[in-house]
């Protein structure tokens, strides 16, 4: 696989390169696992949108409606596509892959779940995978299984397939660690839990963004990501379903869009995706979207994973040098654009501190997933993740920059 | 940065001068930074006229945080408990000498709100961000 966009070529569609950090440090932006920065074509089809076409969606019969009502459902197929949904009505719009996960959480899974049913979760999970999991085990009584991380800090296949004797009902798993980096062998979960007549729930929230993903092929049952990862706006996310799952579970949020007729005591559902979409959705957000999801698709998911691939090769590869520091996470075959790691005697705030001094943007923390870090055995780490706009280059700069922190900490 | 990391932080993080626990001891008060795991406990002697006549910070954290504690646990010594009741994140944003934003503020914080809590008797449940505002 060999890249196939020049990453300097590209940064220019990024208008926030153009800014520099403290005293004329240029931005070398390292935290877009947590968010991505955004092109102009994104954040033109939104202005675009407020600027001439500004309505709400769906009943208007007015010129601004219609075009508003198209832009909308133009994005939904946008989605749909880069993600290969066999309809555009597979994909719901949320708020991101936390409620997404809630959706499915308080629909499919009150009406199917019941108590001592088995949900499979793995132990590097997000805590929007564990919490509303957690939640619906205690109101259901449910049981809660973990597939561990393995000492290369793979998914654990083996004690996965030993899981599956308990018949579960629900398997939701991460397609990528937010932390670790660790890619998860997607096709083959779903493969075995199908097996046993587990649904599927794929956390796409880093897959989406970094790698080329499509639904059918993986036979996902649902699959759920947000647009702020993957170059899109903040408040807005989806959810993929497949349309029997979709058209079989109850309404999440009561209220307008999501209803075909209503009387005083009583109300008849919309058809999905509209059942899911209650009130006034965020309609420039989704335009952006789609806008995000269609600029991924013009580069290709391909180049973009190998584009991240060579970077999480090289920066493996340049930490490694670096005495008293620890990468958590798989060799870079496995491993998407993340390095979380620790240096001995240097607390992660102190190190993002001083790299933000250099323009260095990193994050420093649990990252959402403390009981990974608990089996990794620290509170906390220092995050640098990468994406497509970001060179070697700039891993040089951090690793320089970490030097600077063992110097100011020696 | 540099200015983050005047030489006053970074040596009172090296080397604290009132790292430790006293027992026995009139106030004892421990808790958590639940976004990086930073923990901070604070031990007070007080003399019958509650006047504090020694004191001590022991835990673990960002150079921030622990220099934070230990010019804190300095500035209280002969200090009244009314007195310590009333200090404010201004007087540790004074003590630090540098402006902060506000994630590692918290991370600054943190020893005047287990001092604080101490000082009032309160539960682990009563601990909030009100007490350094
Ligand atoms: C793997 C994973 N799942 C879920 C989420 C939650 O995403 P959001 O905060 O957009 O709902 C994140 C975000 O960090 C993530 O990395």
């Amino acid at each position: 696989m060999t890249t196939t966009f020049d990453v300097n070529v590209l940064r220019a569609d990024f208008p926030i390169f153009d800014r520099e950090i403290g005293d004329a440090k240029k931005l070398i932006y390292l935290d877009s696992t947590a968010t991505a920065q955004k092109p102009t074509a994104v954040i033109e089809a939104m202005n675009e949108y407020y600027r001439r076409s500004n309505a709400n969606i769906h009943r208007g019969v007015h010129t601004l409606a219609e075009e508003s009502t198209a832009m909308y459902e133009k994005a939904r197929e946008q989605v749909a596509s880069l993600i290969n949904a066999a309809s555009p009505r597979e994909v719901i719009f949320t708020r991101n892959t936390t409620e997404s996960i809630n959706l499915i959480a308080y629909t499919w899974g009150r009406e199917n779940l019941d108590s001592g049913d088995v949900v499979i979760l793995t132990e590097m999970e997000h805590h929007s995978n564990l919490v509303p999991w957690q939640m619906l085990a205690e109101e259901l009584d449910l049981v809660l299984e973990f597939v561990p991380v393995t000492d290369d800090y793979l998914f654990d296949m083996d004690a996965y397939k030993k899981l599956l004797l308990l018949e579960p009902k629900l398997v939701s798993f991460t397609q990528m660690s937010n932390v670790l980096g660790t890619i998860t062998p997607a096709k083959e979960i779903i493969q075995l839990a199908h097996e046993v007549g587990a649904i599927t729930l794929v956390d796409g929230a880093q897959s989406v963004p970094h790698l080329p993903v499509d639904v059918q092929d993986l036979d996902a049952d649902f699959l759920v990501f947000s647009a702020h990862k993957m170059l899109g706006p903040t408040g807005i996310g989806a959810l993929y379903g497949k349309m029997d799952l979709l058209n079989a579970m109850p309404p999440f949020l009561g209220g307008g869009d999501m209803i075909k007729t209503v009387h005083l005591r009583s109300f008849v559902p919309n058809q999905v995706p509209y059942k899911f979409e209650a009130g006034t959705p965020a309609i420039a957000e989704a335009i952006g979207f789609g806008a995000a999801a269609e600029y991924l698709q013009n580069i290709g998911m391909d180049a973009v994973e190998a584009h991240e691939h060579d970077i999480a090769e090289y920066v493996l590869e340049r930490l490694e040098e670096v005495p008293g520091i620890t990468v958590f996470g798989p060799s870079a075959e496995n491993k998407g654009g993340v390095a979380s790691f620790v240096m001995d005697g240097l607390h992660p705030h102190d190190i993002a501190q001083i790299l933000d001094g250099e323009g260095i943007a990193v994050r420093a923390g649990h990252h959402c997933a403390q009981p990974l870090h608990e089996s990794c055995g620290v509170k906390a780490t220092t995050r640098a993740s990468f994406y497509i706009y970001n060179t070697k280059e700039e891993v040089d700069a951090l690793v320089e920059g970490i030097y600077k922190v063992k110097e100011i900490f020696g | 940065m540099d200015d983050l990391y005047r030489q006053l932080i970074i040596e009172r993080y090296k080397t604290p001068h009132y790292r430790g626990h006293l027992d026995p001891h009139d106030i004892f008060f421990e808790d958590d930074n639940p976004v990086c795991g930073d923990h901070i406990e604070i031990t007070v002697r007080m003399d019958d006229a509650d006047v504090v006549t020694e004191a001590a910070f022991d835990g673990h954290g960002c150079s921030i945080s622990q220099a934070a504690a230990d010019l804190l646990i300095e500035y209280i010594h002969g200090k009244k408990l009314d007195e310590v009741k009333a200090l404010t994140k201004d007087d540790v944003v004074d003590l630090l000498g540098i402006d902060l934003g506000p994630v590692r503020l918290k991370c600054a914080l943190l020893s005047l709100k287990v001092l604080k809590a101490g000082a009032y008797g309160l539960s682990v449940d009563e601990v909030s961000d009100e007490l350094v505002e």
